[in-house]
């Protein structure tokens, strides 16, 4: 039966699990879109309609061209197929055009191109240090990790109600940490620069790319302890790394702050999954402090973050406070009366998800009574900002009054586990060092 | 995992199915002037909360029953009055009399389908998870994977959320009296169900199992002592629940015949519309609604009926187990869809119910089932703009079920119980009878696949204006009846006495 103990190859599961989300997504088709569907029929409208030396100079519709090339590409091959849905969304003059069959192709291009992540999400279960012994089914690593990336709350209520194609790109960045942890270095760096190319945000973690792939890639052997050996160095290694990264600098103040982050990884790299730490950190650090910056940014940190939380504890319980918090400070984003019961369902779904899953692999509590109070106030912030205060007669003269709520009382918590995963990065760091003496 | 958090993963992942499906159009959107049962269940609001109690049932000045006049018993209307108080609260021009009427908005809609996410929450949901954990066999993993399996039946979440009725009322009630049966509290199931009769009175095509399995118990107990107090416990119980639900008409035997006169519209003839049933089908070959006059075809139907359930309620008198039980009401229910006077499409709710309970010990044949019954509401879905979420909740609901209840692999000739059709065919000795049936089931979802896509795709031939809802009820109906002949043979094939216990838990 499907719930026994399966054997190494029995990955029947997946499929399953993938199916399963594929199917929620479907049922979400008609559900409250944002302004971000009118910007991708805008984009599907100038490629497809327009040359290409137009691309970037079209601006009939507010919403002009700003992701890379390789994004319009994409953009481009999508069009082919949207005018078999309807014809009349690839005129860029038709703005705000949503007939059925527009909402219908648009959606079904954000759940078929979610296909990358599935098979990211894949690669990940399958690099994850497996556990002796027969357990079920549920209480295996991959398989927690399987569900708490493929039923994300987050990114299904971006991509799929909001509307975005974050599947998609998460998939390219997943499959290329995938990689680094399968020792397939080359590859995770050419799907990185893909990536750069699809979405320029990804820069922010492109330091730790390129501090990490020119320390273990391109110096072919460490010292005994751990440390360079510069006599290791290899040209060839760095001329094709060079040639497929095009740039490792900061453009923005993010990476600045990270900069200790990125130097534990030059001095001690431990391997890939150090790199992830690093990438984790990265990303959050140019969360807190990056310019311009979306709440939706916070699933950079999260998503490649679950792969460390099935491995330790102390991990799990720095993500269960990290996953917690930023999913609900994406709560904001769905403002309309009719979807606030999917949004509470789906969050308090992936929430019970996760505390139990990871309670029973780690066997005990992972957050002090302090993070539980924490946590569970969100249930009286959300309590007060969706339900108390609209009907108080502050609602018509301070509206912003429950988003300030929100995004404070989040920035706590979130602050709090981008400095544990700080302490933890820098602590794996005096450890080595500690053992060198 | 432990079972609860597993349980409350499952219903949110229902509630969330039925919230989304929700979000999509309802019965007469958009459609005046009579708009929908949408519109119909806002303006029972309206008059149960403007109107006094005695003017509810009967055509007045103030009370039009030609547009939606009331035509289900009394607990209907308390509960649309119960909701009409709170619409009042929220906005009082949701229920103004006269002037509300047609009334469409945002948040009227929001509010209406939180009146039926709430009932599904109170009533339903927990009956279900009730059943699973005490009433079904098998490990904690496979009853959590039945709940999920049950909650995710499309044609329930379609009917109650989609074109807008509240079937989890009166089906959730029906289901507390199986699971309270169940459990061996026989004056608190009656009472259950008594309350689900008072609901709605469709619930009388399960009246007659619930009767027999009760009977027959009493009859074991021994009718000159247990047995008599039992019986007279149940009687009471069910007059006195009766009295209180129509207390308010009892005071005026003009008001009782009124209600009853609105419940049995013995005037409006055979069938309406398109129905997956004997007489519908029949018509397409024989013009019997105009070839009988209205007398003969009620004693027609009458007779047909009585014929088709009589078997069944013989049986479960004579041996009132939980399974019994669970087949008779599924044969009972199936039997007044297929030959009753007046049935609508939506009625197929009804033995979909106790198919439901059957998701565990028969996987194949109760998917198949389930499917046909949401299936063979294809064309009131497609009127109601409902049809992404038909393909949706369809494809899903049989992924999951054949996939966590392993249907194809509980799919032997012993597991079926295809013992008496081996019999039959004992001139075809080498068929696998088990094989042959799961291909019929493939060609079976084809078929309805191939179907649903030519209702969408295709326009029928101008000389055949209603060629495909008609195909649809009649592939619908050949199914029913298929099934009919097969439970009804799995109930009576039932041998009398349980010769080895570990038998009929070998599923």
């Amino acid at each position: 039966s499907v719930m026994a103990t399966p054997r190494a190859d029995d990955w029947s599961w997946f499929p399953a699990l993938a199916l399963g989300v594929s199917f929620l997504k479907c049922i979400l088709i008609n559900a409250y879109h944002s302004t971000d569907f009118e910007v991708h029929r805008n984009w599907l409208a100038i490629t497809h309609s327009l040359p290409v030396s137009k691309w970037y100079h079209e601006n009939t519709s507010e919403w002009t061209l700003d992701y890379p090339p390789l994004f319009a590409w994409f953009e481009y091959s999508l069009s082919h197929v949207a005018q078999h849905f309807d014809k009349e969304m690839l005129v860029v003059q038709n703005l705000i055009y949503t007939s059925p069959a527009t909402i219908l192709f648009q959606r079904l291009s954000v759940i078929v191109t979610d296909i990358v992540f599935i098979y990211a999400v894949k690669e990940c279960c399958r690099s994850v240090r497996e556990e002796k012994g027969s357990k079920d089914l549920l209480g295996h690593p991959f398989f927690i990790l399987a569900a708490l990336l493929l039923w994300n709350f987050g990114l299904l209520i971006v991509d799929h109600i909001h509307f975005q194609y974050n599947g998609f790109l998460f998939g390219i960045l997943l499959l290329s940490v995938a990689r680094h942890l399968q020792g397939r270095h080359l590859e995770g760096a050419l799907l990185f620069t893909v990536l750069l190319n699809l979405k320029h945000i990804y820069l922010y973690i492109a330091p730790a790319y390129g501090i990490f792939l020119l320390r273990s890639y391109c110096f072919t052997k460490d010292n005994t302890d751990g440390s360079v050996r510069w006599s290791s160095f290899s040209p060839v290694r760095l001329v094709a790394l060079g040639s497929i990264v095009i740039s490792v600098g900061a453009l923005s103040f993010g990476p600045f702050i990270a900069m200790p982050a990125v130097l534990s990884i030059w001095c001690r790299p431990r391997g890939a999954r150090g790199f992830l730490r690093c990438l984790v950190v990265c990303a959050l650090g140019s969360f807190m402090f990056g310019w311009h910056v979306h709440e939706k940014a916070i699933l950079m940190a999260i998503l490649p973050f679950s792969i460390l939380a099935v491995e330790s504890r102390e991990d799990a319980g720095i993500f269960l406070m990290l996953t917690t918090t930023g999913h609900y400070s994406l709560f904001p984003l769905l403002f309309t009366a009719a979807e606030l019961p999917i949004k509470v369902l789906l969050m308090l779904l992936f929430t019970l998800y996760s505390f139990t899953s990871l309670k029973k692999l780690f066997r005990g509590s992972l957050l002090n009574p302090l993070e539980t109070t924490y946590l569970l106030g969100l249930v009286a912030v959300e309590i007060l900002c969706e339900v108390v205060y609209p009907l108080s007669p502050w609602q018509h003269t301070l509206p912003f009054v429950p988003l300030l709520v929100t995004s404070v009382y989040c920035s706590l918590g979130v602050s709090y586990s981008f400095i544990r995963l700080y302490v933890s990065l820098l602590r794996q760091h005096g450890t080595d060092k500690h053992k060198q003496l | 995992m432990e079972n609860w958090s597993l349980v409350s993963i499952c219903v949110l992942f229902g509630l969330t199915a039925r919230w989304a499906v929700s979000l999509n159009s309802y019965s007469g959107a958009g459609k005046p002037p009579m708009f929908g049962d949408y519109e119909a269940q806002r303006h029972w609001q309206e008059v149960t909360y403007n109107l006094p109690v005695h003017e509810w049932y009967f055509n007045t000045t103030d009370n039009n029953l030609n547009y939606w006049g009331l035509d289900y018993p009394p607990l209907t209307a308390y509960h649309s009055l119960l909701c009409a108080h709170v619409a009042k609260l929220i906005n009082p021009d949701w229920v103004e009399l006269h002037a509300s009427r047609g009334h469409e908005s945002y948040g009227h809609k929001l509010f209406m389908r939180a009146t039926v996410l709430v009932a599904d929450l109170l009533i339903y949901i927990p009956a279900v998870v009730l059943y699973s954990f005490y009433l079904s066999e098998g490990s904690n993993k496979k009853k959590v994977c039945t709940v999920l399996c049950i909650l995710l039946y499309p044609g329930l979440i379609l009917i109650d959320y989609g074109h807008f009725q509240y079937n989890s009322i009166s089906l959730g009630l029906a289901l507390w009296g199986v699971v309270v049966l169940g459990l061996g509290w026989d004056v608190l199931g009656s009472l259950a169900f008594v309350l689900s009769l008072n609901y709605k009175q469709m619930e009388l095509y399960h009246s007659l199992p619930f009767f027999c399995y009760l009977l027959g118990k009493c009859f074991k107990q021994g009718l000159a002592g247990r047995g008599l107090f039992l019986l007279v416990k149940i009687a009471v119980t069910v007059l006195v629940t009766f009295a209180l639900c129509w207390l308010p008409f009892l005071s005026d035997p003009g008001q009782i015949l009124q209600v009853v006169h609105r419940l049995f519209p013995v005037g409006r003839g055979l069938f309406e519309d398109k129905v997956a049933n004997t007489w519908c089908s029949l018509n397409v070959l024989i013009k019997i609604k105009t070839i009988l006059s209205t007398d003969t075809q009620l004693y027609f139907s009458l007779t047909t009926t009585l014929l088709a359930i009589l078997p069944s309620s013989i049986k479960l008198l004579m041996k009132p187990t939980l399974w019994q039980f669970k087949l008779a009401l599924v044969n009972s229910s199936l039997a007044f869809f297929l030959f009753s006077f007046q049935v609508h499409e939506k009625s197929i709710l009804l033995p979909a119910l106790p198919v439901c309970l059957l998701l565990n010990d028969l996987p194949l044949p109760a998917i198949w089932f389930l499917q046909a019954s949401t299936f063979s509401m294809l064309p009131l879905f497609l009127k109601d703009g409902l049809l992404v979420p038909y393909v949706v909740t369809s494809l899903a609901f049989l992924f999951f079920s054949i996939y966590l209840l392993s249907a194809f692999e509980h799919c032997s000739e012993d597991k079926l119980r295809l013992g008496p059709y081996r019999r039959l065919l004992i001139c075809m000795p080498r068929m696998d009878l088990g094989r042959v049936t799961k291909w019929k089931f493939y060609f079976s979802i084809t078929a309805m696949a191939g179907l649903s896509f030519m209702s969408v795709a295709l326009a029928p031939p101008d000389q055949l204006p209603d060629l495909f809802p008609l195909l649809v009820s009649v592939f619908s109906y050949l199914h029913f009846l298929g099934l009919l002949l097969y439970f009804n043979i799995v109930q009576i094939a039932e041998p009398l006495q349980s010769v080895r216990k570990n038998q009929k838990k070998s599923n």
